[in-house]
């Protein structure tokens, strides 16, 4: 009876398991805008969605967004909950002996102190940055004291309320925030130049989907696709350091 | 009132908050507090019958019977919820994939657990790669349920436990000198008996069980705290609806929404007491026997 039972319930799970190979799941944060945010329709959006969207079509798959706390993107994706990383996450040797990374989407760009004031002292307090970020990292590694965070939200609040100096993050996600704060936050002239550019994280025995979205970024890098999708003004705008010009054509 | 949130950026004043909360966003938030009662509703039962499954257990004369129930009680209220909550919902996903993994991979896939990674054949996935994100979503609530359910039914067995033990021995005596069996005495007397002593303790874990609804949050369920969260943080001029840090105000809401929960809960228990206590040889019942009479 308890086998039959037991069986009637795998079975009940497993309809519609048939075409499982086709869809891929892009685990993504939805808190990190220009990158990936979730909209006020409660929709993942932002570079990442439309940039994800255009990949799959491309590839031929049949993809959904989910959306997982930055703090455990990475046991998640290894505990199978999504078959893919794609949220701002850049290529790091650290992350790269876990997960495997598909070539750069983004170059690599400047990470951006944000501040009360100008002449913000960095050594005075504690830095703010968000939890297994290459900034938390950078910020540890350099002097200065670390006080991390699990959302980037809350780097930010930390520093609106005093208890951090400033926030060391993408300088694309902090310049919206300085520049709607009515001076009451600054980005500081000193930027980090820190990690490899982002890519897509999958897990290291999935190579012939990582193949796949590996050729998509790569057609897209050489018909120019990308470069038009990023200096997109809501996304990272036409003077955006991200674009790759030349260097994404080589090999086309 | 409003028809047009088209352009929500050139809205002003009331307009602007009705569209806003109004948004599809706002719209999940509102369904989120169901997520919660429905989770109440759901595990509230379910705990009931471990408790009442374990306490029974641990009152069997039956050796191996007495000690899986007196080690289920033990070992949840043992050990800090939370630890459960994040270890339950882990196990009981890696044991679900690992049957199906036994039940429908072909021989031949390699071991789920591989190093860091647990991986099992597409087949085996639950739920499906192909689910809907609803089913995602409910397969993750049913996790949360499950695991509500085994932490909150230790306590509950345990408030059972000292319960059917605060029974008066003289009731059951009478009850088997006019010749009724164990099982009968148990059904008839002992059972219908033992709730008005466990009514103080179960009220009590009602409460702590609407405070705990919380950590549906930790385990990755939208619930109203994720919401709160989410809309409350500051919003640049990317969203529509572009505003300061309103975690504030978010957060009071809860606050209300919880207090008026326990508040009615409290209303309700009252009452339920005061019923049950009718007849039965506790304070409560003399009191209720003498202001009668």
């Amino acid at each position: 009876m308890k086998k039959l039972l037991l069986a009637t319930a795998l079975a009940g799970l497993s309809a519609g398991a048939a075409f499982a190979q086709d869809v891929v799941r892009l685990g993504t944060e939805g808190a990190y805008p220009p990158y990936n945010f979730i909209n006020d329709a409660g929709e993942v959006a932002g570079f990442e969605r439309e940039f994800g969207d255009e990949l799959c079509k491309r590839a031929g798959l049949n993809c959904t967004w989910t959306t997982n706390e930055w703090d455990s993107i990475i046991p998640n994706l290894q505990s199978g909950n999504y078959d893919v990383i794609i949220a701002g996450m850049s290529i790091t040797p650290e992350r790269a002996e876990i997960v495997d990374f598909s070539q750069g989407y983004l170059q690599p760009t400047p990470s951006a102190y944000l501040a009360a004031s100008k002449d913000a002292d960095l050594k005075s307090g504690p830095v703010a940055a968000q939890t297994s970020t290459i900034q938390a990292a950078f910020v540890a590694e350099n002097g200065m004291t670390l006080v991390e965070y699990a959302t980037p939200e809350e780097t930010v609040a930390a520093v609106k309320n005093g208890e951090a100096v400033a926030v060391l993050a993408d300088s694309d996600y902090l310049k919206p925030i300085a520049d709607e704060s009515g001076g009451a936050l600054v980005l500081l002239d000193q930027t980090e130049m820190i990690g490899g550019g982002v890519g897509m994280a999958f897990r290291k025995s999935d190579t012939e989907l990582r193949a796949k979205f590996d050729a998509a970024i790569k057609s897209m890098k050489c018909d120019g696709t990308l470069d038009a999708m990023i200096t997109k003004p809501e996304y990272f705008g036409p003077d955006s350091p991200l674009v790759w010009g030349d260097a994404g054509k080589e090999g086309c | 009132m409003f028809t047009s949130c088209a352009e929500p950026k050139t809205l002003e004043g009331l307009h602007w908050f009705y569209c806003y909360l109004t948004s599809g966003k706002h719209v999940d938030f509102y369904w989120s507090f169901g997520t919660v009662l429905v989770l109440l509703a759901i595990t509230a039962p379910i705990a009931i019958a471990f408790g009442f499954v374990g306490a029974t257990a641990a009152r069997s004369h039956n050796p191996i019977l007495h000690w899986a129930g007196r080690i289920y009680i033990a070992m949840v209220r043992g050990v800090p919820d939370i630890v459960y909550f994040m270890f339950f919902v882990i196990v009981l996903d890696q044991v679900i994939e690992y049957l199906k993994f036994v039940a429908v991979c072909p021989s031949g896939t390699p071991w789920p657990w591989q190093g860091l990674e647990f991986r099992v054949c597409p087949a085996a996935k639950v739920p499906a790669a192909t689910a809907s994100p609803f089913i995602h979503q409910a397969y993750g609530f049913s996790l949360a349920v499950v695991t509500f359910a085994i932490v909150f039914g230790a306590f509950t067995a345990n408030v059972l436990y000292g319960a059917m033990n605060s029974v008066p021995r003289a009731q059951l005596e009478t009850a088997e000198a006019y010749g009724m069996s164990h099982r009968q005495v148990f059904r008839r007397v002992l059972v219908p008996q033992m709730w008005v002593y466990a009514l103080p303790g179960l009220s009590n874990l009602w409460m702590i069980l609407i405070k705990a609804t919380p950590l549906l949050f930790l385990l990755g369920v939208k619930d109203i705290v994720y919401y709160a969260k989410e809309l409350g943080g500051s919003k640049t001029q990317a969203y529509e609806f572009p505003h300061g840090d309103w975690r504030l105000y978010y957060f009071l809401v809860l606050l209300v929404f919880y207090l008026a929960m326990t508040r009615v809960s409290e209303i309700a228990l009252g009452r339920l007491t005061a019923r049950l206590s009718k007849g039965q040889a506790t304070a409560a019942g003399e009191r209720m026997r003498r202001a009668a009479a």
